[in-house]
């Protein structure tokens, strides 16, 4: 039997490692990029040809690229622009996506499902990096280009968890209350299917989160995601692979702070998962 | 069993209709490109009759629907029309990449296969013990790694400080020696990746098969609990995970894109993405178009597997 709402209330699970963890690790994120907000040691984006690739020292605590930019500004900027192109990303991707879910589970009209269905098949066909270096070919590359890239990418995602969910809820006795006491479909969706599907796509959406900076980093490294002067983790890789050899420390930071992102977001997707969803308890 | 050739035929047809409505949205979008190919062939100051000619040389005086039907006539017999700023045909030129791309993304399942199937397995058996939290813990981190930064990483060990291997480059497989010599690393960062992530797959689908009442029947009637492992439970686990493989050789396309950049291969990806830089706009289409056609195909073949693999589907 499914637990209710209560049950939930009164039986609270403790916040596993992995929640616990993750959260963390997004929160490290979170803090560098709103530190960057009120201060950064020097301008990220201040070129000085007098301090060229210095090592980490007192004054430049992660050292200097090529062009004699802070290292540690450019990466505390660039833990904004993740953000941003993450939350941006994800926001299209979850707005868009969701409805069409809800769409397809509830509607009567077998085609229009269909139809939802078959275009959401057909847009997993174009992976976020290939839209991105389509739309930078037709549009120019941009940080907004890529964010919506990713964003259109990852909508089929959360319309195909919506529509399983949506399913679910729909097959339940309340809904067929709902339907008796005469509620209108818009308003069993908006009151009873988006709060009961509401866990599975929070936890979703921290897993597209991942996906959205790994898919950020790539495109930037490729040079069609940010464009300079913005700061950007994936960019800062590029522009250093050539001191591979001699400056090693210059690839190490930035491919952390990727790394770290990621393994945040992920983490925190499953912690998530976890604490919302009662029935994969039993799998662990 | 006419039930599963009747969901054969629907689902072919499902493909061949997404092929089509995919060329339609390559297609259309490309033709948004600003700037007219013959105009940007010429340069500035070229008359107005050359240009006029040469847009009927390309054919792109035509309306687009007319393009369109052309250019997606000639697809289906590989002729993806003459580039606009080559002058030459762009088919060959994509079967010569896709060649390369093709061993990369093969090594690279290889390589993604040889650790998940092992680890996958091993996490499941050891479940809740130290050898499979070392395992999960392990591919979670490497989930978080992409992997071309995984590609700097590898190119930094083994080409920088180890000098075992040259840090990028290609040779065609006529050379075995050197061409594997280049072929590891790239196909390491790729597979890598990608077996961190199906090893938590193969676990689950191990763990979930682990506890079938078929499993305790066969151990029950006296097979040993390797031969139950390998007969019964990776066989039965393996319809889960071909699914997702299938998903991630789509993956697995598209970051060979970016691995061909970090180690300097001239695949499909560093086609595309020079195409893009010289504005080769039938090349930028071509190649789209094909590496969506890929994933298409893909996911059919993996509704088809999994037809094949799992009885019980045939009947629904």
């Amino acid at each position: 039997m499914e637990p209710t709402r209560q049950d939930q209330r009164t039986r609270r699970r403790p916040l596993g490692p992995t929640f616990v963890v993750g959260a963390a690790l997004v929160g490290l994120v979170v803090l560098f990029a709103l530190i960057s907000f009120v201060w950064t040691p020097y301008d990220p984006t201040r070129v000085d040809p007098t301090v060229r690739l210095v090592g980490p020292g007192a004054e430049h605590w992660l050292g200097t690229d090529k062009f004699g930019r802070d290292v540690f500004s450019q990466l505390l900027v660039g833990a904004r622009t993740t953000l941003f192109v993450g939350f941006i990303a994800v926001g299209v991707a979850a707005v868009i996506g969701t409805p069409l879910g809800i769409l397809a589970a509830m509607t009567r009209w077998r085609v229009l499902s269909e139809l939802v269905m078959r275009g959401n098949d057909l847009l997993l066909a174009f992976p976020a990096l290939l839209l991105a270096i389509m739309f930078g070919a037709v549009f120019g590359a941009s940080t907004l280009t890529a964010m919506i890239a990713i964003g259109i990418a990852t909508v089929p995602s959360f319309a195909r968890l919506a529509r399983s969910g949506t399913l679910q809820v729909m097959a339940t006795e309340y809904i067929t209350a709902a339907r008796v006491a005469g509620r209108s479909t818009l308003a069993i969706a908006w009151r009873h299917v988006l709060p009961n599907i509401g866990a599975v796509v929070i936890v979703q959406a921290s897993v597209s989160f991942a996906i959205a900076v790994l898919a950020e980093a790539a495109l930037s490294y490729l040079g069609f995601g940010t464009v300079p002067p913005t700061p950007s983790w994936g960019r800062m890789l590029q522009e250093s692979q050539q001191f591979i050899f001699d400056k090693p420390l210059l690839l190490l930071w930035p491919a952390l702070a990727i790394a770290v992102a990621v393994l945040g977001f992920n983490l925190l997707g499953d912690g998530l998962r976890d604490l919302l969803d009662p029935r994969l308890e039993e799998r662990r | 069993m006419s039930n599963s050739i009747r969901q054969l035929a629907r689902r072919a047809l499902i493909l061949i209709a997404s092929a089509a409505a995919a060329s339609v949205l390559v297609f259309g979008f490309m033709s948004v490109l600003p700037g007219d190919p013959a105009e940007i062939a010429l340069g500035v100051n070229a008359t107005p009759d050359a240009v006029a000619s040469l847009r009927a040389e390309f054919g792109t005086d035509r309306p687009l629907y007319v393009q369109y039907f052309d250019w997606a006539d000639g697809l289906l017999r590989w002729d993806f029309g003459k580039s606009y700023v080559s002058e030459t045909a762009v088919g060959p030129q994509i079967a010569d990449r896709l060649a390369v791309t093709a061993w990369l993304v093969g090594a690279a399942i290889l390589v993604a296969l040889l650790i998940a199937i092992p680890l996958g397995t091993l996490s499941a058996l050891r479940h809740r013990r130290f050898t499979g939290l070392v395992v999960s813990g392990l591919s979670q981190l490497g989930i978080a790694v992409p992997a071309f930064v995984m590609g700097i990483a590898l190119i930094f060990v083994f080409a920088i400080k180890l000098g075992l291997v040259p840090s990028g480059g290609w040779t065609p497989p006529t050379e075995p020696g050197k061409f594997l010599s280049q072929l590891v690393l790239p196909a390491l960062s790729l597979g890598l990746i990608q077996g961190a992530m199906l090893t938590r797959y193969v676990r689950s689908a191990i763990l979930e098969v682990l506890r079938e009442d078929y499993m305790r029947t066969a151990r029950a009637k006296g097979a040993s609990s390797m031969r139950t492992l390998f007969r019964h439970g990776l066989r039965n686990a393996s319809i889960p995970v071909v699914t997702v493989l299938g998903l991630h050789m789509t993956t697995l396309l598209i970051g060979s894109v970016v691995i061909e950049r970090v180690f300097v291969i001239p695949g499909l990806g560093s086609l595309l993405l020079d195409a893009v830089a010289n504005r080769d706009l039938l090349v930028v289409q071509g190649v789209v178009m094909l590496l969506v056609i890929a994933a298409l195909t893909i996911n059919f073949v993996v509704d088809v597997l999994y037809v094949v693999l799992d009885p019980r589907l045939r009947g629904s």
